[in-house]
């Protein structure tokens, strides 16, 4: 495994001339443009990790008149802040990056879908948008872009759910397929992209696929957004290039008590100190949208756990079975082993309803929710049941 | 309660008569009265031109378009995993002792209503809480308390 250490990068919020990398964009063919993504092996920066190239190949691919670019900028995992900073600091990159992926798929019209817990951004951004669309019409490019705002629903994050708000109806995610590249929003195809995934397609773009494959490692090219909280003496946001293991975070970030660290937020994974030095954190060991918890000693995992349990049962959107039970049921369940109400062994019937939401829930949240159960539960069974 | 006027349709002019201008026009609402009433959502229907439970429906989905009364000032709490290890206990005992309320109720003056939220995105400043849309961060009881003082005077 290529262990490529710890090593803080300055890339995403690098002040950058926006009309000049823009320039360079608009002057590449849709072709040129999706080859660049799939050589520098950009990988989704909202957390599921997709190919961006293959995406944008696949929306190219339609025949449709009329494609979207979609901005998700929902972010509501628990412990994942990245995207606010992004949007607040850096914002004209993003404009730059949805304009450059209209190009590749032939889009036209852009939206970013804005989580309703950040509108006190939308003022600012509005007035930066402004001046954006006034530059894109400068240079003689035919594209738009507007803002729709969520209404606090961690659902919403979920793709298909996103064009649901969208279109102005209760955030339930779809049936796949068809898939966004060819029935998105408004049943039309569309590339959604996370906030930080548009912001480096605009770096690659700027630097080329050669120099951005510098850094990382094979399954996890480039730096990434970091949002790190918990138990650490320096919580805040910090790129950091991808290929360092737990361990090696934690010695950076770690108040020197870390017992563990909840990497991915809510729906991902639970590592604990006997497995930091052989965990990578990127998609050849954890994958993470940038979520970073770090728990000490003092901190007691059952709370953890039923901190999570809870979130997922109000955030499920109950539209299936396996989910708004599954969930309400884990719950209820761990409180009952806690409280004695339940043998210890009935983790075990737990950790089997994990699996079958794993495979039987209809979108995303469901089907990560046993992720965070089974490695708490798996890791740290004692402080469950005691 | 309040009286919706001419809101509604000044609403629907601005973002046109179709599905998608539903949540645009519900979330005005929600921004100038901090909740829906049931002749609110009756007539946003009758402007699009759908059924109010189609309406209801949608509203009543997301967590922000707030179906029941809520008071001028609504404090969200975030009561997720970090928020909640560093102190949120201590900011809600604060508030319900500063508005004489209990989590989930509404002040008699429909002034201030105390709610909890899941995570608003600021971990790294826990504890954290949303006053309407403006984020109030690292907060103290002491801090807080100044806060809603503050808001008190307006």
């Amino acid at each position: 495994m290529e262990n490529k250490g710890l090593n803080k990068v300055d890339l995403i919020f690098e002040k950058i001339d926006n009309r000049e990398v823009l320039a360079k964009g608009f002057k590449m063919s849709s072709e040129e443009i999706i080859q660049e993504m799939l050589d520098s092996g950009l990988k989704g920066r909202g957390g599921a990790g997709f190919p961006t190239g293959m995406k944008w190949k696949f929306t190219a691919a339609e025949k449709c008149p009329e494609k979207y670019i979609v901005c998700n900028a929902d972010e509501g995992e628990p412990g994942t802040f990245k995207d606010r900073e992004i949007l607040d600091r850096v914002s004209n990159k993003v404009h730059g990056g949805m304009a450059i992926a209209g190009r590749a798929i032939g889009a036209k019209k852009g939206i970013v879908y804005l989580r309703g817990e950040y509108r006190y951004l939308l003022a600012k951004l509005m007035i930066e948008l402004d001046s954006f669309n006034k530059m894109i019409k400068e240079i003689g490019y035919d594209f738009e872009i507007e803002y729709r705002m969520g209404s606090g629903a961690y659902i919403c994050g979920e793709e298909s759910a996103l064009f649901e708000s969208i279109e102005g109806k209760r955030g339930e995610p779809r049936n796949k397929p068809p898939y966004p590249t060819v029935s998105g929003v408004f049943e039309k195809p569309t590339s959604i992209n996370n906030v930080e995934t548009l912001v480096t397609a605009m770096m690659i773009i700027q630097h080329g696929a050669k120099n951005f494959i510098q850094y990382g490692t094979k399954d996890s090219r480039g730096s990434k957004v970091f949002s790190i909280s918990g138990d650490t003496p320096t919580p805040g946001i910090f790129e950091l290039e991808l290929g360092m293991t737990v361990q090696q975070f934690v010695n950076e970030f770690g108040d020197g008590d870390t017992k563990a660290v909840q990497v991915g937020g809510a729906s991902g994974f639970c590592v604990p100190r006997k497995k930091f030095a052989e965990t990578i954190i990127g998609f050849e060991g954890v994958p993470t949208g940038g979520s970073m918890k770090l728990f000490n000693s003092s901190r007691s995992m059952y709370n953890v756990l039923h901190n999570y349990l809870d979130f997922f049962t109000e955030e499920s959107c109950g539209q299936c079975t396996p989910c708004r039970v599954g969930c309400q049921q884990l719950l209820k369940g761990v409180e009952k082993v806690k409280k004695g109400e339940a043998k210890s062994t009935y983790l075990n019937e737990l950790m089997k309803l994990a699996d079958t939401m794993k495979i039987a829930a209809k979108c995303g949240l469901g089907q990560s929710v046993g992720n965070a159960f089974k490695s708490i539960v798996g890791n740290f069974k004692e402080e469950i049941i005691y | 309660m309040y009286q919706v006027g001419s809101l509604v349709r000044e609403l629907s002019d601005k973002h046109g008569r179709v599905r998608e201008s539903l949540m645009p026009i519900l979330q005005a609402i929600v921004q100038k009265h901090n909740y829906l009433t049931d002749e609110a959502m009756v007539e946003v229907a009758r402007e699009l031109d759908i059924s109010a439970a189609e309406v209801y429906g949608t509203a009543s989905f997301y967590t922000f378009l707030d179906t029941q009364v809520k008071g001028k000032y609504v404090i969200r709490v975030c009561k997720t995993i970090t928020c909640s290890m560093k102190g949120k206990s201590d900011i809600i005992h604060t508030l319900e002792e500063i508005l004489k309320i209990k989590v989930g109720e509404t002040t008699s003056d429909k002034q201030f209503s105390l709610i909890e939220t899941n995570c608003i995105g600021w971990c790294h400043k826990a504890p954290a809480i949303l006053i309407n849309e403006l984020p109030y961060t690292e907060l103290t009881p002491e801090k807080v308390s100044e806060i809603i003082k503050d808001y008190m005077q307006k």
